[in-house]
């Protein structure tokens, strides 16, 4: 090989370079190559959406390509089998199963005991929860899943996912903030659209240099499938200290103060807005079981999150927003004992779960939402 | 070496090549000269650096400052003792600058001086916050540094004294270095040794002693810088090495792009490339560069991209133990077969290529193992360096000797099956002093020595190659694939250091 030719290669090199990451910068391809999934095909699909902090150990990763999420997960194995009745559970890390096995989750109890619905159709339960929370992100993932045929969405909430303050702290929501500007726009969200947590990436940022990380992680989402085929393994399970039953002598909440919460505090319009973007499908909406402490202060507080005068003006404020709108609405607050919380006021153990989904499960037989 | 550490490294190899090659062009030849003189200290230069600059952290006080100064040590140690005695005539040949049949004194303390300063220096980064430091963590008291390095040239005169002698005494101090090189190896692959070892110094530093560990004693490239010097001093005794100068002696021990993961070249070859470089020949340069880019670029594919990716799903002891189906199990085995390979000789084309920046063609470690029709075959594309080495220093003196004065009355079968189970088992325990190792190294010798009766059978029975091609193809088709099963199934003994689990997990492979 000359010179000559060693630097005509360089220079190709270096001009290739600068096209392909000036293409990338243009095209943004990450979507749709999220959307190319080894999972349902290779790998079985998970069934939870991807998730964790220590992926060398729980062999799954948190990303924000919506579309990789979805693709690796079990939903997106095919088409709506016939003769199923598609319930889509969305909300934070307690659907989505901190520190259960994928046998142990709401969705998989709900699936585990086989409900028919008297039109013959047999609850088939999706996991579509995803840690930490935020109803704004709820609604992301919510507008992602609608593709998928839902018949029924249970989307269970907290006070905790609906402070207008909080609505934008999640990755999910700030990595995908073109989707989220166009919910604000859409459905007249009272979110700020030029909120600097909405990150805008440069044009540098858009290439492939600058979309390395991203790029990585949809790879890495595919590789870690083989291990979660050969384990069934999507979770680190690290022993963990028991959520507090002792609390502060603390009556605040975030920046409120008693003695009132005001709806203007809550994110209910992000509520409002998923009933209008899920159209004739219904919702129905659950506030979550929480750990109700006997312990030190709580006279003041339920638990770590909640002061009572908070929470309690937050179910009142619920169950009369639920009836204005004609909601369906199911407060679970007190249904499961304190005993089956695991590491925080409203993550459950296998048993906590299993009473949440003989209660959810019989709710949706009694009265089977029809297409309204 | 990371990434960042490799792209300087070759940044810095091609500013120097580019100047190389301006120099050629110089019409008086003088900057040709001037690069062909200053190609030898910047590549003794960068390689002490590196030395210090690769070295990882560890958590013993100063440790990461004086383990890279031991390998100086030793190597200048080891080059003392390989000192020929010099002529009774005395005065400086008029070739000795060019082949140093035995090194002169004046460029000897240049040398000494320079390696000096350069730890020097790195030492008293300590003092310039601004610069500190090259090493993972603040360096040691100058003084001290002064103190070692006084004593380490006290040694290193003491020895050549002794070496300038007798050749009987010589030959007990080859036979002594090699002793203190295979206790220092032995103590730091053995794991009780390695953690006692720590221990030791942690009470010198004045640390923790219940916090010792074997994880605390990480000595850059020790396993190949120890190599180097048996190799060095085995061929000393034997009168095969060449008279080499401390420059070129060090440069070879710790050329850097070799640090980390070899090769192990031979001192005669590497000292070769290293006098024969010339700065005037335009085209063997461009050659040099565009093929140690290529080999660098393959490298860094493989190892980053290819290998690090499939080390999220390599066989582990974690998950080997998490693994629920057969099918499966047998995916993470091969991801680990091909990491291990593509990981390793990603690095051995990094650092060929590094070399060939530098003019070096430093020797080949792999050469498609995977695609090896017999066990034997895989063994001479596998680790070449390290292969080529037990070969030389053990599998032949041993079988040698056992067909002659130790062990006349073997018959030959027998002198194959020893010299092959010592060899592989110490291969096996060159990667640590440990019984999954040493089984590792045992299986190979099992398959080594049954393709050695399987050839001498089919020999004797004069079974000829099979009539039609097509026979043929499918023939070496199932014989790699053979060759490349057992060889990956031998990586479980390689990657579980638990036996019972290494033996769970063959069961769980064929399905139980």
């Amino acid at each position: 090989m000359t010179g000559v030719s060693t630097w005509r290669i360089a220079i190709k090199a270096v001009l290739l370079f600068v096209v392909v990451n000036v293409m990338f910068a243009l095209t943004d391809p990450l979507p749709t190559i999220g959307s190319l999934s080894a999972y349902n095909a290779v790998f079985p699909g998970r069934p939870r959406l991807p998730y964790s902090d220590f992926p060398d150990r729980a062999y799954n990763l948190s990303l924000h390509n919506l579309n990789a999420m979805f693709a690796a997960h079990e939903i997106a194995a095919g088409p709506k089998p016939a003769g199923e009745y598609r319930v889509l559970l969305i909300g934070d890390s307690s659907v989505w199963g901190f520190l259960l096995k994928p046998e142990d989750t709401l969705a998989a109890q709900l699936n585990a005991t086989q409900r028919i619905l008297p039109d013959g159709r047999r609850l088939r339960a999706y996991n579509l929860g995803y840690p930490i929370m935020s109803v704004t992100k709820d609604l992301l993932l919510l507008q992602h899943a609608m593709r998928y045929e839902p018949d029924l969405i249970v989307w269970l909430v907290t006070l905790e996912s609906l402070p207008a303050s909080r609505q934008l702290l999640h990755p999910i929501a700030q990595n995908n903030a073109g989707a989220v500007r166009a919910l604000i726009a859409d459905y007249r969200l009272s979110l700020d659209p030029s909120d600097p947590r909405l990150l805008n990436p440069s044009f540098l940022e858009r290439t492939l240099i600058g979309q390395r990380r991203n790029l990585a992680d949809v790879i890495r989402l595919q590789v870690y499938g083989a291990l979660w085929a050969a384990t069934g393994i999507d979770q680190d399970y690290p022993d963990y200290e028991p959520a507090a039953i002792d609390l502060e002598a603390d009556d605040s909440f975030h920046d409120l103060k008693p003695p009132v919460l005001r709806a203007e505090d809550l994110a209910l319009d992000v509520l409002r807005a998923g009933h209008q973007l899920a159209g004739d499908i219904p919702i129905l909406i659950v506030n979550e079981p929480i750990l109700i402490s006997t312990g030190r202060n709580s006279d003041i507080r339920y638990n770590f999150f909640y002061p009572r005068w908070a929470y309690d003006q937050y179910r009142v404020i619920m169950a009369g927003q639920a009836q204005r709108q004609g909601w369906r609405y199911l407060d679970l607050w007190d249904l499961v004992p304190m005993s089956e919380f695991t590491n925080s006021a409203v993550h459950l153990t296998p048993g906590g779960s299993r009473l949440l989904a003989d209660t959810i499960g019989a709710a949706i037989l009694s009265a089977p939402p029809g297409r309204r | 070496m990371s990434l960042a550490q490799i792209v300087i490294f070759a940044v810095g190899a091609l500013l120097f090549g580019a100047l190389a090659a301006l120099a050629a062009r110089e019409a008086t030849g003088r900057l040709r000269s001037l690069a062909r003189r200053l190609r030898p200290w910047l590549m003794l230069s960068a390689s002490v650096a590196a030395l210090y600059w690769l070295q990882s952290s560890t958590p013993i006080r100063h440790l990461d400052f004086w383990l890279p100064t031991a390998t100086l040590g030793l190597t200048a140690l080891v080059w003392a003792a390989t000192l020929k005695p010099r002529p009774a005539t005395g005065g400086r040949r008029p070739d000795q600058a060019a082949n140093p049949a035995t090194p002169d004194p004046r460029a000897t303390a240049i040398t000494a001086l320079v390696i000096a300063g350069i730890v020097a220096l790195i030492a008293s980064t300590r003092y310039v916050d601004a610069l500190c430091c090259l090493t993972p963590s603040r360096p040691p008291d100058i003084g001290a540094v002064g103190v070692a390095l006084l004593t380490g040239a006290g040694l290193c005169v003491t020895v050549a004294r002794l070496a300038a002698q007798v050749a009987t005494r010589r030959a007990w101090l080859d036979a002594a270095l090699v002793t203190l090189l295979i206790a220092l190896f032995a103590a730091l692959k053995t794991e009780p040794l390695t953690a006692g070892l720590s221990a030791l110094l942690r009470s010198f530093a004045g640390q923790s002693v219940g916090q010792a560990s074997a994880l605390d004693m990480r000595w850059l490239g020790f396993s190949y810088i120890a190599f180097r010097l048996i190799h060095v001093l085995r061929d000393h005794a034997t009168g095969r090495l060449p008279a080499l100068s401390l420059r070129e002696f060090v440069t070879y021990v710790v050329f850097f792009p070799a640090l980390t993961a070899g090769p192990i070249d031979r001192a005669e070859r590497f000292v070769k490339d290293l006098r024969g470089w010339d700065a005037g020949s335009d085209a063997a340069r461009a050659e040099d560069v565009a093929e140690g880019l290529r080999r660098i670029l393959i490298g860094v594919f493989k190892k980053f991209a290819v290998a690090d990716t499939l080390a999220l799903i390599a066989l582990n002891p974690v998950n080997a133990a998490q693994v629920q189906w057969a099918g499966w199990a047998w995916v993470l085995l091969y991801a680990y077969a091909f990491r291990l390979y593509l990981d390793f000789s990603g690095y051995t084309d990094i650092a060929i290529g590094l070399g060939r920046l530098f003019g070096v063609r430093l020797p080949e470690n792999f050469d498609r193992p995977y695609l090896r029709p017999n066990l034997t075959m895989f063994w001479n594309s596998w680790h070449m360096t390290l292969a080529n080495w037990f070969r030389a220093y053990w599998f032949n003196p041993l079988t040698r000797w056992l067909r002659t004065a130790g062990g006349a009355s073997l018959s030959p079968s027998a002198i194959i099956f020893i010299g092959q189970t010592t060899t592989m088992a110490l291969i096996g325990v060159w990667h640590g002093v440990t019984w999954n190792y040493a089984l590792w190294g045992v299986w190979h010798a099992a398959g080594l020595f049954a393709h050695n009766r399987w050839t001498a059978l089919a020999r004797s029975r004069q079974w000829g190659a099979p009539a039609s091609k097509w026979r043929a193809l499918a023939l070496n088709a199932f014989n790699i694939a053979l060759t490349f099963h057992f060889v990956a199934l031998g990586w479980v003994w390689f990657v579980l250091p638990d036996v019972g689990q290494a033996l769970a997990l063959f069961a769980r492979l064929f399905g139980g």
